[in-house]
């Protein structure tokens, strides 16, 4: 049972909570099914040796018992859970890597990005510049920042011998710090159902020594392939039981793009979108151009399209206002979000086709 | 003219006959069985001629105790297709591992675990809910029925509208396939672009006017109908919980309705309060459902508290230990089920503090569901236990809450609850509760008031079959369902490939196999007493030495229940009377007010499924014509003024000395 014998010192914590809450609660709970069955036994009709008294229904001194008794347990029990909800947020950085181990001043964090894609994990490595998908190595007794997000659909980033799981949502980044004490294959998962292809979407955790660590990224950085705009859009496809495989090099703006929902071309960036709004937003042109968006444009690349209905296709041609303010891609400029262009670069000016093409 | 697509489509919005699921031989054989079954029993009421019958006695009655029993039958019917949800789901989770996918691909199996969670909530639990309050209620406190008796029958109308909804999409199109609360941005447009999510929103929509109603009925017939003396503090405790239980659906499902009225504008008219972007946000969403979500589970569990206090006390022959005590804690658990929602996601990223705050929270909600658990147990110290079905359910409650309680409390600790959370520990925790509590205390409310309704008590052997195939199935299905949680198995997982979990699957399938065989036994039980009903005939109306009111009048009761509105003077008021000498009046009985009946409600539930199914298919004609339909009826019915009449005092005359004759026989 991996969540009660766990590898990683933040798994290790929240196993002995479990425990601990468990004894904490078996004071209370023994004795009350105990007296189920005793009294179930012992008042039965047929026993016509035991007291009955029909009219006895009060009693203040075991008012108090009652109410007192659970009361002292979730006094205990609300103590313990203050504390460690704080010590064990996994928004916090670690100040140990095991019981009595504070951590080498030598041994710096290793920072991993994680996106949750249909159906299968992508992880970034900023600082190495790689990235692999459904494959996490971390060196072990070094403390892991996370960094979690998803392309669109909700899924839960889930390691259950490292560290208890956070949910990995579209738009947004959440946190997660752990560390892994013992070298292994681990089991990691998505804890949250997400779609069709979510019972395969799983991945192996190495914990590995320093040295195979190095190995590894050594290893990841030799794949010729790069994680470009485009690379990351042909992975975003809905995919199922996707291999292990690696990127070599890493765009290393990618992951904030993906947090900002404008890793596609054409598309204008959230944090840019809430600038414009803190600045007074975009007027009746930027409600102009909400109101004609046309569904589609908010699909990922591959994903079945909404039939158009005969007025969203008129909607879908008109030029709209924010279609000029997107991020261009490196490759070419930013392009129509037809599906055709994600492949197909459109040639030209930067800004004039998107204007139109939006 | 049919050839041209924008006839077609204006005439059936997205509807073909793609969306009809030929090519599921599962679903056709469904629908052929279920095809011969309707016809047998449409051509059975047919040859038999009871459809005047059914129209007058039962579709067009405002009589709480009808429209409680039809909530009871409604809430069988639906146990038994959500049962059978969750028997194959159990199949495929005992087969699929390695190479062997099971028989239920993706598409098919996220249906299924939708399903089996929406209609085991909205149309199994509620229903036997609302049922027994609405039976019980009226008769506990000595009224001749609720206070609104059209928007009952309405209430009850729109939850069968809501249902029905329900099965169409199993035959027409399909269902969701988002879990059972439907998150977006799974929920929304761009990932669910098919009618799934659809056929959710319209039929819980539907189905929760129903609801929202008779909430508000129940809190006007107790708070303006009780009888004489009856003061707050002497009402029956089952009274007390369906109070508060009321006052919770008034007070969430409307956050319900809203919720799913912004999910529905992101899906129909592309607003974005709970897509990724454009401002949207999903964990919006999120809180907002469980803000209506966790009080439901209160909504569920505190009126079956009530049905387990009026039990226990019944059948251990003693006043309830504790009544105040019972109170207070119904109404604390009230309140705190409104403070303790986030605890669905403490994963999700909020601080530290707030985590904390919602896990505390939660904890002491435990304080006073543990005091009902000791106020139970000192109930049976020093009683003198009778151990009919009833009762044997309770023990078999008190034992396995208790459990359910203690995981449930582990989940609380938000630390805990990162590792277990989404896992099956948390599955095998809430059916823990629902099962060990909701649905035991259901069956054994059947048992209990089944006289009552019809006059004869349940077959005792084949209940007790149907207890023990429950409670040990129920221990073989969800016991390896914790384990594997702490295996870190997740939920919803149609395919596994580590071989060592089969076993556990298998155990659990095996353990719904038994509960099959309780569900079998208690059909079996049903129909058994009905063929023995002479043997098991009572006539005092008050079969198991009863307490409260509702066993002071004959069963089944009259359609006006008392004869003269009894008057209170302590809190078990019939067993008071008893002990006192109570002499039932004999002469004297005046002609007796009545609500008529009234087909309203049974023709706005009709039309509101057909609204219901031109707003899920994009049939726009459709839902315009129907819901103004709607509309014109319901204004209609504000001019029907012949809606009461008068039982005349010699009928009354007639049926209160009947019983007595009764009466004078047993004597």
């Amino acid at each position: 049972m991996v969540v009660m014998n766990p590898a990683g010192d933040i798994a290790v914590q929240q196993r002995d909570l479990i425990v601990v809450s468990t004894i904490l609660m078996l004071i209370i709970i023994i004795p009350v099914m105990a007296l189920t069955a005793f009294f179930a036994w012992k008042y039965r009709q047929g026993n016509k040796s035991a007291d009955y008294a029909p009219d006895w229904h009060h009693s203040t001194k075991l008012e108090v018992v009652i109410w007192s008794a659970p009361l002292a347990i979730i006094i205990a029990l609300g103590a313990i859970t203050w504390v460690t909800t704080h010590t064990l947020d996994p928004y916090r950085p670690l100040d140990r890597i095991a019981e009595g181990q504070a951590i080498p001043a030598d041994v710096k964090p290793l920072t991993v990005e994680v996106v949750a894609l249909d159906w299968k994990w992508l992880f970034i490595y900023p600082e190495q510049g790689i990235a692999s998908v459904n494959e996490l190595a971390a060196p072990v007794n070094t403390p892991i920042n996370f960094k979690i997000t998803s392309s669109g659909v909700m899924n839960s980033f889930f390691i259950p011998a490292l560290a208890g799981q956070v949910y990995a949502m579209g738009g947004m980044e959440t946190k997660l710090h752990a560390v892994i004490n013992k070298p292994g294959d681990f089991e990691g998962f998505s804890a949250n159902y997400s779609g069709a292809g979510f019972s395969d979407m799983r991945f192996t955790f190495k914990g590995v020594s320093q040295a195979d660590f190095d190995s590894w990224v050594a290893k990841v950085k030799s794949d010729s392939t790069g994680l470009s705009r485009d690379n990351y859009l042909t992975l975003a496809k809905p995919s199922e039981r996707e291999p292990v495989h690696y990127y070599g090099t890493v765009d290393n703006s990618l992951f904030s793009a993906i947090v900002n929902n404008c890793a596609e071309p054409g598309r204008m960036c959230m944090s840019d979108m809430a600038a414009i709004d803190a600045m007074g937003g975009g007027g009746m042109a930027g409600i102009y151009n909400v109101v004609n968006r046309d569904l589609n444009d908010k699909l990922m690349p591959g994903r079945k399209p909404v039939p158009v209905l005969d007025g969203d296709v008129a909607a879908s041609t008109v030029k709209s206002y924010v279609g000029s303010l997107c991020t261009p891609t490196g490759q070419g400029a930013g392009g129509s979000l037809t599906q055709a262009n994600y492949s197909k670069p459109v040639e030209g000016a930067a800004l004039a086709p998107a204007a139109s093409a939006l | 003219m049919f050839s041209n697509p924008d006839v077609l489509k204006f005439i059936f919005g997205k509807l073909s006959f793609d969306s009809l699921p030929f090519h599921e031989p599962i679903l056709v054989a469904t629908f052929i069985g279920v095809m011969i079954g309707g016809i047998v029993v449409l051509g059975g009421i047919t040859y038999l001629g009871k459809w005047g019958y059914l129209w007058r006695e039962w579709i067009t009655s405002v009589d709480h105790k009808k429209i409680g029993i039809m909530y009871m039958i409604l809430g069988v019917i639906m146990l038994l297709r959500g049962f059978a949800d969750a028997l194959m789901m159990r199949g495929q989770q005992a087969m699929a591992f390695g190479e062997n996918h099971g028989y239920l691909p993706p598409h098919h199996y996220d249906q299924v675990f939708t399903a089996h969670g929406v209609i085991m909530i909205f149309f199994v639990a509620m229903p036997f809910v609302t049922g027994l309050m609405n039976f019980v209620v009226p008769l506990q406190i000595g009224a001749r029925d609720v206070s609104f008796p059209f928007l009952n029958n309405f209430s009850f109308w729109m939850t069968v509208a809501g249902a029905i909804t329900v099965m169409i999409s199993l035959f027409i199109g399909e269902f969701a396939r988002t879990g059972w609360l439907a998150y977006p941005p799974l929920s929304g447009i761009a990932y669910s672009p098919d009618v799934g999510v659809d056929y959710y929103i319209w039929s819980l929509q539907i189905a929760g006017i129903g609801t929202t109603l008779s909430g508000v009925n129940l809190i006007a017939t107790i708070v303006k109908m009780r009888a004489q003396g009856m003061t707050l503090m002497k009402m029956p405790v089952f009274t007390w919980t369906a109070l508060c239980t009321n006052v919770l659906i008034v007070a969430t499902f409307p956050i319900l309705t809203v919720t799913l009225a912004l999910l529905t504008l992101d899906r129909y008219v592309g607003t974005n309060f709970f897509t990724t972007e454009f401002g949207g946000n999903a964990m919006l969403y999120v809180n907002l459902i469980w803000i209506w979500g966790h009080p439901e589970v209160y909504i569920l569990i505190l009126p079956i508290f009530g049905v387990y206090s009026e039990i226990v006390s019944t059948f251990c022959g003693k006043r309830l230990f504790g009544y105040t005590s019972m109170v207070y804690a119904t109404v604390v658990i009230t309140i705190l089920s409104y403070i303790v929602w986030l605890h669905h996601f403490f994963t999700m990223g909020s601080g530290a503090s707030v985590n904390s705050f919602f896990g505390i929270t939660t904890m002491i909600i435990s304080i006073p569901t543990g005091a009902k658990m000791f106020n139970w147990l000192f109930t049976m110290y020093k009683g003198r236990i009778r151990f009919e079905t009833p009762m044997i359910w309770t023990v078999g409650f008190m034992l396995t809450f208790v459990i359910g309680g203690m995981t449930g409390v582990m989940l609380a600790v938000p630390p805990a609850d990162f590792v277990l959370h989404n896992s099956l520990f948390l599955i095998a925790h809430f059916h823990n509760v629902i099962i060990g509590g909701v649905v035991f205390g259901v069956f054994a409310g059947i048992n209990f008031w089944f006289p009552k309704a019809f006059g004869f008590k349940l077959d005792a052997f084949w209940g007790k079959c149907s207890f023990w195939f429950w409670l040990i199935g129920f221990y073989f299905a969800f016991m390896p369902l914790y384990v594997l949680g702490l295996m870190g198995v997740t939920r919803r997982v149609s395919h596994f490939d580590d071989p060592s979990l089969q076993i556990w699957f298998v155990v659990a399938a095996f353990g719904a196999v038994l509960i099959a065989a309780g569900i079998g036994c208690f059909v079996l039980q049903i129909f058994f007493s009905i063929k023995n009903r002479e043997k098991l005939r009572d006539v005092t109306g008050d079969p198991w030495g009863g307490r409260t009111l509702e066993w002071s009048t004959s069963s089944p009761p009259p359609d006006y229940n008392f004869a003269f509105s009894p008057v209170v003077r302590d809190q078990d008021a019939w067993w008071d009377m008893k002990q006192n000498g109570y002499v039932r009046p004999l002469e004297g009985f005046k002609a007796i007010h009545m609500p008529k009946n009234t087909g309203t409600g049974a023709i706005l539930g009709a039309l509101s499924i057909a609204f219901g199914f031109g707003m899920i298919w994009h049939i726009w004609w459709l839902a315009a014509v129907m819901f103004l339909a709607m509309v014109v009826v319901g204004i209609g019915h504000t001019f029907n003024y012949n809606r009461d009449f008068h039982i005349p005092a010699n009928e009354v005359i007639e049926a209160e000395g009947k019983r007595t004759r009764l009466l004078g026989n047993q004597a």
